[in-house]
């Protein structure tokens, strides 16, 4: 087991001008899972090959524990890699589709199978290790892929988007068995994925990247409740957070003809700056009884279980820029109070959980 | 209703059971192929007289392959030619399916199983090795991360002696301006761990060669893929007396198969040295030019051989003078189209035709050592079909070869990822999967339930 961190590690392809990986500092505790999260080309993946050796390192410099590994070859740094593809072989029993690759290491093999049978039990496929994988159903298959990694008994895992070619219910059961087996492991574990709800959902931490940028690094809840910045903001939280563009007026920022509250430190923090950008979770929004609201034109309701989802626009756009106008989407409590179609409610706002981020920057004020 | 995603549609295709999972097609749409493993369903369908290779995947990887497919088909790369997408697929009761991916099936194609079933010479191992190795470090000249190389992601045609390797699985693949250093080490690690797999899974299932050890097989492969690209990359310095080595390079490459496009040549201000890299090489070099001259599309080592014959041909009919141009076309029509001619329309199915040529010049060539006397290509073609040809099995679409030669078959003739029918005992138990079938779904819109994780440990 071992920390990891990064050093203003950077990574520039060449023939390109934007580093891939910009500057990254990032700490990693022992023992800790770390889910790198960001939309596609954001460095996530470079930043995970980086740590493995696979991608030179331009500039700063990757620690496993004490160990700048930052030039060292991959197979010198003590990490496994779990990939997506893994295959199966057919003529193999489990146990050998387990223990395959330290036969290409010349672990001699007692230690071999010794590691094969401690990774299997870890693993629950105990009963398995000598029947063929077409045994295996599709759920214990990528617990076969773990244990490749296990078997290496490495100081970090890494795991480059392991659940992306799953369908969706072998994805949940899969992630949640990860998740559970880390902890129980307790193996630092670097996880990269473009999916917000396998990042919030798996890791201790998770680190949002774009444009080969680090973003925010916090806790799932922390992400969610204080949001850094306007990207971080839209990315995290699905349905996403609405994010609404008012007027600076005083004691507040204007959203049609509705000014939502806004503290005056945070107000000072905007400076000269015009207007500004709201973010309201859908679930922090109720159906005012009065006119304390935004005023919202309801294009669509869908019920879901208990609650209800609102879908409309901020009221008062003219009809020839109502297709341009900005979504906004409320998960309404309850289906008691819930509005029709292609009326205009008010929506109540909790002033506790609005979030106010600057346009010039776009970082939080809040 | 599906959709269909399609550069070149078939619309033999609409008519095919599209609201049924793939595994559960019916037979009638299918063929037994030998083909590598898989982890999604992929079966060998008949559409009229093609044949297609299918594979369920999620959507975007579905959508990805086949662009990545369309890519590598107009660089002009080895790979299998993408047919269509069929998403938005639900069965009758509306349980909505994954999409399905359709390539064309490579005509005259061998994987490695069939290659490898009834046991393989070790100089026909390293054939194949180095047709992998060629197509892996042409793939990497054209900025192709592959993702996932492994035997059961390439076909293999027989090329003259030798074997030429098509790429036929993209799904995670990846194509950048150019490759570094580290993309393709990373490359190299995952094939190292693929390779050795799977030769260690032809070990236990007995369908390798004793004398082969998937260690030193797949170091082979490593150490031949660095050297090739060592000689298509490298930056090589020389006194500047010694100019000739630029074309020693050029020839080099070119006899490896590959056109210089660009050669960055650098000398020292003085003169003294001169430093030489290629900046693009092209492989292909002499089927281009074999396509050039007499319009026939073969592999690389057919196109030397045919070429070599062109121009055992000029010299033997005393063509030095006359234009390049003029004489392939007569060597087309007095030798090759000759040859082609005397080979029965029934047998056609067995070696694609310039395979068939080149091998009725082996033959030609041992006659003429035989009885002292220099063959004709007509007797030589006519003796080919009689004593070799009809003997051969047929290859257009590879012949079911699967390991029923060892007393396994296969769980499901239409997959090999199955495995045998060697191992049937009772399921044991797993407590992991207990609670398998309770395990909540993702809401249907895709959201996760923020409540659920504040009140988890996690955070």
């Amino acid at each position: 087991m071992a920390t990891v961190n990064f050093r203003d590690a950077s990574r520039v392809y060449p023939g390109t001008d934007r580093p891939a990986v910009n500057k990254l500092n990032l700490d990693i505790g022992d023992g800790e899972f770390m889910v790198l999260v960001g939309p596609s080309g954001c460095g996530k993946s470079t930043s995970l090959r980086m740590l493995a050796g696979l991608e030179e390192v331009n500039s700063g410099s990757v620690y496993i524990g004490d160990r700048d590994v930052t030039d060292l070859p991959p197979k010198d740094r003590d990490i496994a890699m779990v990939f997506q593809n893994y295959a199966l072989y057919p003529h193999m029993t489990v146990g050998d589709n387990m223990g395959f690759a330290l036969k290409m290491q010349n672990v001699a093999k007692e230690e071999r199978q010794q590691r094969v049978l401690d990774a299997a039990k870890v693993l629950g496929l105990e009963d398995f290790l000598n029947r063929k994988p077409k045994a295996l159903s599709g759920g214990q298959r990528p617990r076969v892929a773990m244990g490749r990694a296990i078997v290496r008994n490495p100081q970090v895992f890494l795991m480059d988007e392991p659940l992306s070619n799953l369908d969706a219910k072998l994805r949940v059961q899969t992630r949640t068995q990860i998740a559970a087996l880390q902890t129980r492991l307790g193996v630092t574990t670097v996880y990269v994925t473009h999916d917000q709800i396998e990042a919030m959902t798996m890791g201790d931490r998770v680190a949002v990247l774009k444009d080969g940028i680090l973003q925010q690094v916090d806790t799932p809840l922390n992400l969610y409740d204080t949001p850094e910045n306007l990207f971080v903001a839209g990315f995290i939280g699905s349905p996403a957070m609405n994010l609404m563009q008012g007027t600076v007026v005083e004691g507040g920022v204007k959203l049609g003809d509705y000014t939502v509250p806004v503290p005056r430190e945070t107000l000072k923090k905007a400076h000269a700056e015009k207007t500004l950008t709201l973010g309201i979770r859908p679930e922090t929004f109720s159906v005012a009884d009065d006119d304390d609201g935004i005023p919202i034109e309801v294009e669509l309701v869908e019920e879901l279980g208990a609650d209800s989802y609102l879908y409309g626009i901020l009221a008062g756009f003219p009809e020839d820029e109502k297709l341009d106008a900005p979504q906004i989407v409320a998960r309404i409590k309850g289906a008691r109070q819930t509005p029709n179609r292609n009326t205009e409610v008010r929506l109540a706002i909790d002033p506790d959980h609005v979030h106010v981020f600057s346009d010039d920057s776009l970082a939080r004020l809040s | 209703m599906p959709r269909f995603l399609s550069a070149e549609p078939d619309t033999r295709l609409l008519a095919l059971p599209w609201d049924v999972s793939l595994a559960d097609w019916p037979v009638e749409h299918l063929v037994a192929l030998p083909r590598g493993i898989s982890r999604h369903v992929v079966r060998f369908i008949r559409v009229g007289d093609s044949v297609y290779a299918a594979k369920e995947v999620v959507e975007h990887l579905a959508v990805h392959e086949y662009r990545l497919l369309s890519d590598l088909q107009r660089l002009g790369t080895p790979s299998v030619d993408p047919i269509a997408v069929i998403s938005g697929r639900e069965t009758p009761s509306g349980k909505p399916l994954d999409p399905i991916l359709v390539t064309r099936h490579l005509q005259f194609s061998l994987p490695y199983r069939a290659l490898f079933s009834s046991g393989v010479r070790h100089d026909t191992v390293l054939r194949l090795l180095d047709a992998l190795v060629v197509l892996i470090a042409r793939i990497h000249l054209l900025g192709f991360l592959w993702g996932d190389v492994s035997l059961s992601n390439v076909l293999f045609r027989r090329d003259a002696g030798e074997f030429a390797a098509y790429l036929v699985d993209a799904e995670t693949g990846e194509l950048h301006d150019r490759l570094s250093a580290g993309q393709r080490e990373h490359e190299l690690q995952i094939a190292r761990t693929n390779l050795f797999g799977e030769f260690c899974d032809l070990e236990a299932g007995g369908l390798l060669d004793e004398a082969l050890k998937p260690l030193t097989l797949v170091e082979t492969i490593e150490a031949r893929y660095r050297e090739l690209w060592t000689e298509l990359t490298a930056v090589e310095e020389f006194a500047g007396n010694e100019l000739h080595r630029v074309e020693s390079r050029v020839r080099r490459l070119n006899a490896l198969g590959f056109d210089v496009a660009e050669l960055d040549i650098e000398t020292s201000p003085d003169g003294n040295s001169i430093r030489i890299q290629p900046k693009v090489v092209d492989a292909g070099h002499h089927s281009r030019r074999l396509l050039r001259l007499t319009g026939l599309d073969t592999e690389e080592h057919q196109a030397r051989r045919l070429l070599n014959d062109l121009d055992t041909y000029r010299f033997r009919t005393g063509q030095w003078n006359v234009d390049q141009a003029v004489v392939a076309h007569k060597w087309l029509t007095d030798n090759f189209q000759a040859v082609v001619r005397l080979i029965p329309q029934e047998l056609r199915a067995k070696r694609d035709l310039a395979q068939v040529f080149h091998e009725v010049l082996d033959y030609r060539w041992y006659a003429s050592q035989r009885e002292f006397r220099e063959v004709p290509i007509a007797e030589a073609a006519m003796g080919y079909v009689k004593d070799v040809l009809i003997d051969l099995p047929d290859e257009d679409i590879s012949a079911d070869v699967a390991a029923a030669d060892l007393g396994q078959s296969p769980v499901n003739p239409y997959d090999p990822s199955q495995g045998f029918d060697d191992d049937n005992g009772e399921q044991p138990y797993d407590p992991w999967e207990d609670d398998v079938e309770d395990e909540d779904l993702p809401a249907p819109f895709g959201g996760f339930d923020i409540d659920t994780l504040r009140a988890g440990k996690k955070g």
